[in-house]
C-alpha cells in the first residue's frame, strides 16, 4: 500500500503546524496539572514554589486512601470476571455457530455504545427493584456498595474485552487449531495448547482496558454506590464539586500515573499482538 | 470450523446422521460458551433497560417516590415544555459544535499522520492513544485549573496584553472540555480510513489537472467518508450524554441533557421523567448507530 501523498507549499506547512498544535493541546494541560501539583500555593493554578505537601495530604487523608483501596479492589475483581466471560463470549462468536448468535452479537455491542448516563439510570433502578424483591422474598436486606459497583462495571466490560479478544481471534489462522484436532487433540487440548497461547496478547489487552475503564468510571459508580462506599474517581468528583483544592491536584496526578502505567503495559500487549 | 470433535468420529463411514450429531454438539458447545455472558447481560442489562422503560410510563408521587400503577405518557409530554426543549436543543447544538470542531482539527491531523513514514507514524499514534487511555475526569479537571481565576491562561492573556477572560463556567469551556475529551475518538477512525486509501488515486487526480481542493473534494473526502461518519458518531453521542464535563467546567446556563437526567434522579427525585429522558437519549444513540452500520462502518 502506498502512503497518502503529502501536499506541497502552504498546505504542507499548515498540516505540520496543525499536527504540532494537536500534540500541544493534548499534553500541555496534563503537564500543567502535574506541575501545579507541586506548587506551594493554596490557589491551584498559581505557582508558589516547590512542595510535596499535597501528596502528604493525600497519604494523610484516610478517606482518599480508603477510596483508592476500594477502587483497586473493585478493578481487580471486575477485570478477572470480565476477562473470563468476555473471552468465552469472543470464542463462542468467532469459532462456533449456535442459535441466537446474532442476537447475542448485537446485545454485546449495546453496553459499548449506550451513553454512560443511561446505563447508570438503568442500573440504579435495577438495584432498587432487585433489592426490594430480595427483601420481600427472603427478608434479605442488602445495601449498595462493593458488589453493586462490581456487577455494574462487569456489565459494560464484558463487551469491551470480547471486542478486543475477537479482533485477535479473527486475525488468527485456524489451520493450526484444525491440525491439532486432526492429530487427535481434544477440542479442549487444542484450545489450551494452540489457541490460548496465541490469544494471550488479546486477553491481556482486554484485561488492561477493563481495568482502566473500571478505575476511571464516575457516572455509573456514582449511581450504584451506597452510603459509606466510594471509589477514588467518585471521591475526587465530589471534592471538585465542593471546590477546587490542591489535594485534588495531587490525587489527579496519582490517577494519571496509574493510567500511564496501564497504557504502557497495553502498548506492550499491543506489540506482542502485532508480533504474533 | 468444520472439524469433527472426537477422535472416534474419524471412522471411515461417517454417516450424514453422525455428522449432524457432531454439528449439534458443536452448536451446543458454542451456546454454552456464550451462555454465562448472555445470561449476565440479560439480567444486568436487558432487565434494567426494561425497568427504565416501565418507569418512564409511571407517575411521580407526592413524596418523590414512584407510582408504578397507572401508566401514562406524562413524562414524555414534558419534553415539549420550554425549559426541557431549551436543554435538549442546547445539548444537540453543543454536541454538534463539538463534533464539527473535532472534525476540523482531526481531519488534517489524520491526513498528516497518514503521510508520515511508518516508524514515525507508529510513535505519533501512541501519543494519540495515551490521552485516549487517560482518566477522563482528570483531563477535564486539568482545564479547570488552566481556566481558573488567575490561572495559567489568564497569566498568558495578560502577558500578551489581551486582558482577562471569562471562559470558566461558560458554554465555550464545556465545548473545549468535550473537544479535549473526545478528540482521540475522532482521530483514530479518521486515520484508519485515510490510511487505507491508495495514494495513487490522489496522484492520478493531480496528474489530471485537478486542483488540491478538487482532489480533496472529489477523491479524498468521499473515500474517507466511513471514517468521518464513524468519528462523528463516536464524538456526538458521548457529548450529548455528557455529565462530567458540564459539571466541572460548566455553570448554571450550561446544563446539558446528561446532567439534566442526573438531576432528575439525584436531586429533583422525578424518576419517571428522568427515565423518559434517558430513553430519548438512547433513541438518538440508536439512530446514530444504525446510520453508522448502514454506511458500512464495522469497527467500533
Amino acid at each position: 500500500m502506498s502512503t497518502a501523498v503529502e501536499p506541497r507549499g502552504w498546505a504542507k506547512a499548515a498540516l505540520h503546524i496543525n499536527g504540532w498544535l494537536v500534540y500541544i493541546f493534548f499534553y500541555a494541560p496534563i503537564a500543567l496539572l502535574v506541575l501545579f501539583s507541586f506548587s506551594d500555593n493554596r490557589n491551584v493554578g498559581i505557582w508558589g514554589g516547590f512542595t510535596l505537601d499535597w501528596y502528604q495530604d493525600f497519604f494523610d487523608s484516610s478517606n482518599a486512601r480508603g477510596a483508592l483501596s476500594n477502587s483497586v479492589k473493585i478493578a481487580i475483581v471486575v477485570t478477572i470476571i470480565s476477562v473470563i466471560l468476555g473471552t468465552m463470549a469472543a470464542l463462542a462468536l468467532e469459532r462456533f455457530t449456535f442459535k441466537g448468535k446474532k442476537v447475542f452479537d448485537a446485545l454485546l455491542y449495546l453496553p459499548i455504545i449506550i451513553p454512560d448516563v443511561t446505563m447508570a439510570v438503568m442500573l440504579l433502578l435495577f438495584f432498587g427493584e432487585f433489592f426490594d424483591v430480595l427483601d420481600m422474598l427472603f427478608g434479605l436486606q442488602l445495601r449498595k456498595g462493593f458488589w453493586s459497583i462490581t456487577i455494574s462495571h462487569i456489565a459494560f466490560n464484558i463487551s469491551f474485552v470480547s471486542v478486543i479478544v475477537r479482533a485477535r481471534l479473527s486475525g488468527m489462522n485456524t489451520n493450526l487449531e484444525e491440525a491439532a484436532v486432526d492429530l487427535y487433540a481434544s477440542r479442549w487440548k487444542a484450545f489450551r495448547h494452540v489457541t490460548l497461547p496465541q490469544i494471550v496478547p488479546g486477553i491481556a489487552g482486554g484485561a488492561l482496558l477493563a481495568m482502566t475503564l473500571s478505575l476511571d468510571d464516575v457516572v455509573i459508580t456514582q449511581f450504584v454506590t451506597g452510603p459509606g462506599w466510594t471509589t477514588l474517581p467518585v471521591y475526587v468528583f465530589g471534592l471538585i464539586r465542593k471546590g477546587v483544592t490542591p489535594l485534588i491536584n495531587s490525587i489527579s496526578v496519582i490517577m494519571l500515573l496509574a493510567s500511564m502505567i496501564l497504557v504502557v503495559l497495553s502498548l506492550f500487549a499491543e506489540r506482542a499482538r502485532r508480533g504474533g | 470450523m468444520t472439524v469433527t470433535s472426537e477422535p472416534s468420529s474419524e471412522s471411515a463411514e461417517a454417516t450424514p446422521q453422525f455428522e449432524k450429531a457432531a454439528q449439534r454438539k458443536e452448536s451446543r458447545r458454542g451456546f454454552l460458551l456464550a451462555l454465562p455472558s448472555y445470561l449476565y447481560l440479560i439480567i444486568f442489562f436487558v432487565i434494567p433497560l426494561a425497568i427504565v422503560l416501565v418507569y418512564s410510563f409511571a407517575t411521580r408521587n407526592r413524596f418523590g417516590g414512584t407510582d408504578l400503577s397507572g401508566w401514562n405518557l406524562a413524562s414524555y409530554e414534558r419534553i415539549a415544555e420550554p425549559i426541557v426543549r431549551t436543554i435538549l436543543f442546547r445539548s444537540l447544538w453543543l454536541a454538534f459544535l463539538t463534533t464539527i470542531i473535532c472534525l476540523l482539527i482531526a481531519y488534517p491531523f489524520a491526513y498528516f499522520l497518514a503521510t508520515r513514514r511508518p516508524a514515525i507514524r507508529n510513535v505519533m499514534l501512541v501519543f494519540v492513544m495515551i490521552p485516549f487511555w487517560t482518566n477522563f475526569l482528570v483531563r477535564n479537571f486539568a482545564w479547570r485549573v488552566i481556566l481558573g481565576n488567575d490561572g495559567p491562561l489568564t497569566k498568558t492573556t495578560e502577558f500578551l496584553g489581551l486582558g482577562t477572560h471569562e471562559l470558566l463556567f461558560s458554554q465555550k469551556a464545556v465545548v473545549l472540555g468535550l473537544v479535549y475529551g473526545y478528540l482521540p475518538f475522532m482521530i483514530l477512525p479518521l486515520y484508519a480510513a485515510i490510511e487505507r486509501i491508495d495514494g495513487q488515486l490522489i496522484e492520478a487526480s493531480r496528474d489530471l489537472y485537478g486542483s488540491g481542493w478538487q482532489s480533496f473534494r472529489n477523491v479524498l473526502l468521499p473515500l474517507s467518508m466511513p471514517g468521518v461518519i464513524a468519528g462523528s458518531i463516536l464524538v456526538f453521542i458521548p457529548s450529548l450524554g455528557a455529565y462530567v464535563t458540564p459539571e466541572i467546567l460548566g455553570g448554571a446556563k450550561t446544563t446539558l441533557l446528561g446532567s439534566y437526567i442526573v438531576t432528575q434522579f439525584l436531586t429533583a427525585r422525578n424518576w419517571p421523567f428522568g427515565a423518559a429522558l434517558s430513553f430519548v437519549l438512547m433513541a438518538i444513540m440508536l439512530v446514530g448507530t444504525v446510520i453508522y452500520f448502514r454506511k458500512g462502518g464495522r469497527t467500533l
